[in-house]
């Protein structure tokens, strides 16, 4: 065969100089006149070794990495089209133990696949699913759903048959279904990561929704800051409709699905259901009162759809594997896989797509390897509005119920590490700075306490002379967001806020005047 | 490349957006990347097509931190000062990049969604991974000429 060499074309992969890496291998290629192959694919998700490169040869597949432009010579010279030796060389990248140890699903095709190569996605297992949607009927699938386990991904962990069933059982029969592409949160990536390099799969996921539900009309809702993103996007969209896999037939089903691409506009806010519904109409992003849910009346007034990216690219899996295969992993009513996104001080950053059931402390310490410098002091588990937990907490299993019950959240499964350098004080401002800037206005526990609630922590931060009074000051104002917010924004900022309090008091009270 | 927007211009970019459902935040970020900013004619015109209010018009483009109603800057940097980064060093690059020359903007951003290789900025559009203050500062001295 000849010789191919994989190189990541995703966002971040390309700031850390994949594209200057695939230039300098391409020349250097025709400067010795050797053949081969290089083709640009989805990221593995293992960016501390970004630029990563995979060579396929006869005998196996090799891995180099992080690689620079001006190794490239060295690396050839070194036998880098037969695997040869070499400082970094990495041996079978799906033999790095950082791999072997989880359980691919949703990303099974990550760092394998063209993203926009609708024959690499088919080749891997692409539309399978769908395929067999279509056989067994969509009763028979919402059994498989059901049985699946699966809860919804963007962090809240709602069963997904419930909410399909109320959208599937209104009267009126126009319906929509809606991608929340709107991935606000600080360390979360995992979505970014498979709408730039697997889009295929979210759009079979939402073909499957749409035909279940009975939608005709899709959209998804992708964040501004993300521009590769809402680019690979809309192209495999206009390559599905011509594959037959979206538009007015699919997939010879006599039935339409269209999809429709929209791009946010620096609104977090958007990321909440009610409020990226109202985008999508043309609207500010504010929340909605409920009920009415959007199963009942969502987008345009009609009942609608919602899901996390994650969700949906979830279902081509069930759909193919049965729902059984998919409940096989994870614990208790965690079901599945969940994508966890490594971020902050970590030495190894990451994705880690596994069954639910591992330690906090394994994910940190075996899979992030740690801080880069010094200790792990604290981690944020589930951005912004998620709990600070500190390695007195790595026992807890990755479960919804079990985070729940020690007072936080698993969310959608990202991870921010700091090191002990961290002012957990300044890092409490920081969501109270995040929520104001964010907030849309229409509550006012969100408008108003943000803003009142740092002050607070400003005071407390210059050695405030009435630090105990702050505080339960602090404590009280939390509660009101907690009790009386419209929705999650100021509804979750007790989350990160109390648990910094409650780890690391000292730093909130003993900081003398300054 | 952007640059100033004609009548006709304007006209083909509402016509080609008038019938779509929701058609105003598309819209609104189709004469942005005509033009750069949303001038004071589209507005006139959008909220005559769509038939809203000049005043939900404002108010749906005031909400939104993309949309600009002045020219833009010769440049933009944008900072992430969200967790991930603040972790590992935003808050130097923020510092580094208070003197910035006049002709860039510097803006606070949370998240572009790099968390695996913060701190990140965007200059220009383009993303930026694993930061030092040195490396702002020659961006800043770059982005001058």
């Amino acid at each position: 065969m000849t010789v191919r060499v994989r190189i990541s074309e995703d966002s971040v992969a390309c700031a850390l100089g994949a594209n200057e890496v695939a230039a300098a291998l391409a020349a250097a290629l025709a400067e010795r006149g050797l053949q081969a192959e290089v083709v640009r694919v989805s990221a593995r998700g293992l960016y501390w070794l970004e630029p990563l490169l995979e060579v396929d040869t006869d005998t196996g597949s090799f891995g180099y990495g992080p690689v620079t432009a001006a190794d490239i010579d060295s690396l050839l010279d070194a036998g880098l089209m037969q695997g040869g030796a070499h400082p970094l060389a990495l041996g079978p990248v799906d033999a790095l133990p950082y791999l072997v140890r989880q359980q691919r699903l949703v990303f099974a095709r990550a760092g394998l696949t063209r993203p926009l190569s609708l024959d690499d996605y088919l080749e891997r297992g692409g539309y399978a699913g769908l395929k067999r949607l279509l056989a067994m009927g969509e009763d028979a699938f919402l059994a498989e759903l059901e049985a699946s386990g699966l809860r919804g991904r963007g962090g809240a962990a709602f069963p997904a048959h419930i909410k399909w069933q109320s959208v599937r059982t209104q009267a009126d029969t126009e319906r929509y279904v809606v991608c929340n592409a709107d991935e606000g949160d600080s360390g979360a990536y995992a979505d970014r990561m498979l709408l730039e390099g697997d889009p295929y799969a979210l759009l079979e996921g939402m073909a499957i929704a749409a035909l279940c539900v009975g939608a005709e009309q899709g959209y998804v809702y992708v964040r501004s800051e993300y521009p590769q993103a809402i680019e690979k996007l809309r192209q495999a969209v206009a390559r599905a409709e011509a594959a037959g896999f979206l538009g007015g037939d699919i997939a010879g089903s006599g039935r339409a699905f269209r999809v429709e691409v929209r791009a946010g506009a620096g609104a977090y806010i958007c990321g909440e259901e009610s409020a990226l519904i109202e985008s999508i109409e043309g609207r500010r992003g504010q929340v909605r009162a409920r009920p009415p849910l959007p199963a009942v009346s969502g987008l345009f007034g009609k009942p609608t759809l919602v899901h996390n990216v994650l969700s949906l690219a979830s279902l081509p899996v069930i759909a193919r594997d049965g729902g059984a295969a998919f409940y096989h992993f994870g614990r208790e009513r965690s079901r599945g896989t969940l994508a966890l996104t490594l971020a902050g001080s970590l030495r190894q950053c990451g994705l880690v797509e596994t069954a639910f059931g591992p330690t906090l402390g394994e994910l940190v310490n075996d899979f992030g390897g740690g801080a880069r410098t010094g200790c792990v002091k604290a981690v944020q588990v589930g951005g912004p509005l998620g709990a600070w937990l500190t390695p007195d907490d790595f026992e807890l299993p990755l479960d919804y119920e079990a985070f729940a019950a020690r007072g936080a959240i698993l969310g959608h499964g990202s991870v921010v590490a700091v090191d002990e350098t961290c002012d957990m004080a300044g890092m409490a401002r920081l969501a109270f700075t995040f929520c104001a800037a964010e907030s849309c206005g229409k509550c006012t526990p969100c408008r108003v306490g943000s803003v009142r609630g740092g002050e607070i922590v400003d005071r407390l931060m210059a050695g405030s002379h009435h630090a105990a009074d702050d505080v339960a000051l602090l404590l009280e104002l939390t509660d009101t967001l907690r009790d009386a917010s419209l929705c999650a924004l100021g509804g979750m900022l007790h989350y990160p806020v109390r648990s910094a309090l409650e780890h690391f008091p000292g730093e909130f009270t003993e900081r003398g005047p300054q | 490349m952007t640059g100033p927007l004609t009548d006709e211009a304007l006209a083909a970019l509402i016509e080609s957006h008038r019938r779509q459902k929701g058609a105003l935040l598309p819209l609104l970020h189709a004469v942005q990347a005509a033009c750069g900013y949303i001038p004071e004619t589209a507005i006139a015109a959008i909220a005559k097509a769509l038939r809203i209010s000049r005043a939900e018009l404002e108010g749906v483009v005031s909400f939104y931190a993309d949309f600009r109603r002045s020219p833009p800057n010769l440049h933009r940097l944008r900072i992430c000062r969200a967790e991930s980064c603040r972790a590992t060093g935003s808050e130097a690059l923020w510092l580094a990049a208070q003197g910035a020359p006049a002709d860039i903007d510097v803006e606070a951003v949370y998240c572009l969604g790099a968390c695996a290789a913060s701190p990140a900025a965007e200059y220009d559009g383009r993303l930026l991974c694993r930061l030092d203050p040195a490396r702002v500062a020659r961006l800043l001295q770059e982005g001058k000429s």
